[in-house]
């Protein structure tokens, strides 16, 4: 996996830009999905730093996803200094405790592990008092630093999210430059070879996954501010399903190709929803033709 | 540095790959293993190395019990290995290669440190490829290397782990002849410097570099002693030396 250079982040900076400007022009309801995007792309962006990076296929991912969201809930109104941070800390504790039993194992095992771990956390929610209900519940949103009025809100959270994402983008092109972020992709090719020059794997492969974990529950923590409501489907391997396929429409070689791929499959997904009621089999298509003809996916189709 | 190896046996389902040998290396000298394919030379540094363990023995490093040490901290308590079968990052370029054998050590909070930025891997990685002459090769892909020059990468990727203790599998492993002289010169310097321990089926070569020769057959040590000694040992060379010709 590489990292885009200055020119390419200064690319990303400008289509931050477009977005940002879009209260001048555009409609609420497109604000919305722009919101709906930019919160999918966190969330596939803190999935790409284990597969991407470390080539660890994760299906908990949207548990913590959903972790995090359901710490809204759980803490009651409060202020988003709490709620924030308390929601990256409870999904990477959840991260902390799976990880090293499904660390353990490796490749198709990995995969089934961490869907066994990710149902167990939905069905947490899905399934206990703890959830507040099967079918979802509303919450209060916690207090930010200004009252933003009804009519204000797809703007404000949409710049919030939009602000949350940049850094995250940022924080995790930092990481891939740091020697932990190169010991990751040593991993991906040759994890052998990493522990036969003396890296500790398993507690790299472990950071790697706590880190995207607490990510994942960032991610959750705005989805929650956004929609002011949280439901237990959220949690579901689906949405980790989702993630990945997210991962593989915009690149997976490359940092921002989740971010690329989230944008992609919003998109697509509102384009067929308006001309058909089979959304999903445009979806599959796309996603079909983008890696067939693609191959490296939207984000790499240059090289 | 001294490492000791009392009794190794590995067993694979019925077939005994590695019986009962003992071994010993020590800075400054170099330990030939010798024997036809399939004696357990390979499974024996595997061994040393602690993937797998063994079923019986015992192994030392100066004197203190590593037998349980997984490799990783072998590699970080100075044991070095290189693969019979090239074993590179191919995608990446020969510095990152070398580079990230070199960052191997380093733990906790440095690793947040920029990888091209950390000035101390970074000269290790440079040096372990000039050892091998590699240098020129810096930004190219690991992965477009002719044979040669990634058998030569091998073996940076050793030294880059600034180990006391070298273990080779097979480091001319398909070489030619015209590769095989720089690779061998490199040994014999390698060999005052580090305790090495040389798996290496060309004879010429092993006269060339070995202190000492430890004959396997069948997993068992057949023989072990100088040069001059394996050379004129009667059940050596009907054994192993008289079937190579
Ligand atoms: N992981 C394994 N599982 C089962 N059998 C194994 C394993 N590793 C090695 N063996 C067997 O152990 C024996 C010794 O193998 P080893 O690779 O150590 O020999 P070698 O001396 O290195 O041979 P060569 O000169 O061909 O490299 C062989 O019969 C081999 O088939
Ligand atoms: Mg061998």
């Amino acid at each position: 996996m590489t990292r885009l250079g200055p020119r390419g982040n200064l690319f990303l900076a400008a289509a931050a830009l477009v977005l940002a400007s879009m209260p001048y022009w555009s409609g609420l309801y497109d604000m919305q999905l722009a919101s709906t995007a930019l919160i999918a792309a966190m969330f596939a962006l803190s999935l790409q730093i284990l597969t991407g990076a470390a080539g660890l296929v994760s299906l908990a991912h949207a548990g913590f996803f959903g972790v995090g969201a359901y710490t809204v809930y759980l803490l009651g109104a409060g202020s988003i200094f709490v709620t924030l941070p308390a929601a990256m800390l409870s999904a990477g504790i959840a991260a902390a405790v799976i990880g090293p039993i499904a660390l353990r194992t490796r490749g198709f095992y990995f995969l089934m592990t961490t869907l066994a771990f990710g149902q167990m956390l939905f069905f947490l929610f899905h399934d206990t008092p703890l959830g507040g209900g099967a079918d979802g519940v509303f919450l209060t949103r916690p207090s930010m630093m200004w009252t933003v009025t009804k009519s204000a809100r797809p703007a404000v959270f949409l710049l919030l999210n939009l602000v949350t994402l940049s850094l995250m983008y940022l924080g995790l092109w930092w990481l891939m430059g740091t020697m932990f972020g190169h010991a990751l992709l040593g991993i991906r090719i040759n994890e052998d070879r990493m522990r036969a020059t003396g890296h500790d794997v398993q507690r790299l492969k472990l950071i790697a996954f706590i880190v995207s974990g607490a990510l994942a529950g960032l991610a959750g923590h705005m989805a929650a501010l956004t929609d002011a409501f949280v439901s237990p489907e959220i949690l579901d391997w689906h949405h980790s399903a989702e993630a990945l396929l997210m991962i593989l429409l915009g690149g997976i070689g490359v940092l921002h190709g989740p971010i690329v791929g989230a944008f992609a499959l919003t998109l697509v997904r509102e384009f067929g929803q308006s001309v058909t009621e089979r959304q999903r089999l445009i979806e599959g298509m796309v996603i079909l033709a983008a890696v067939l003809l693609l191959r490296r996916g939207l984000a790499g189709w240059r090289r | 540095m001294k490492l000791e190896a009392r009794g190794l046996t590995r067993r694979f389902g019925g077939l005994i790959a590695v019986a009962d040998v003992s071994i010993e290396l020590r800075t400054g000298r170099a330990h030939a293993v010798i024997g036809p394919n399939g004696a357990g030379k390979s499974t024996l540094v595997n061994l040393l190395f602690g993937t797998p363990r063994p079923d019986e023995g015992r192994i030392f490093l100066n004197g203190t019990d590593i037998t349980l040490l997984p490799a990783w901290r072998r590699s970080r308590a100075g044991i070095g290995r290189s693969f019979q079968r090239t074993n590179l990052f191919p995608a990446m370029t020969v510095l990152e290669n070398v580079r990230l054998a070199a960052q191997g050590s380093v733990h906790g909070w440095r690793l947040l440190r920029g990888a091209r930025e950390d000035r101390g891997t970074r000269d290790t990685a440079v040096a372990a490829l000039d050892q091998v002459g590699l240098t020129a090769f810096a930004s190219d892909l690991a992965g477009a290397l002719s044979h040669g020059q990634r058998r030569l990468l091998e073996i940076a990727l050793v030294l880059a782990t600034s180990p006391g203790v070298l273990l080779l599998d097979e480091p001319l492993a398909g070489l030619g002849a015209e590769e095989t002289a720089p690779v061998v010169t490199l040994l014999r310097t390698l060999a005052t410097n580090f305790a090495m321990l040389l798996v290496e089926h060309d004879m010429d070569v092993v006269f060339a570099v070995a202190d000492e020769i430890t004959v396997m057959v069948d997993g068992r040590v057949l023989e072990t002693g100088t040069p001059d000694a394996i050379r004129r040992s009667g059940p050596v060379r009907d054994a192993y030396l008289g079937h190579r010709e």
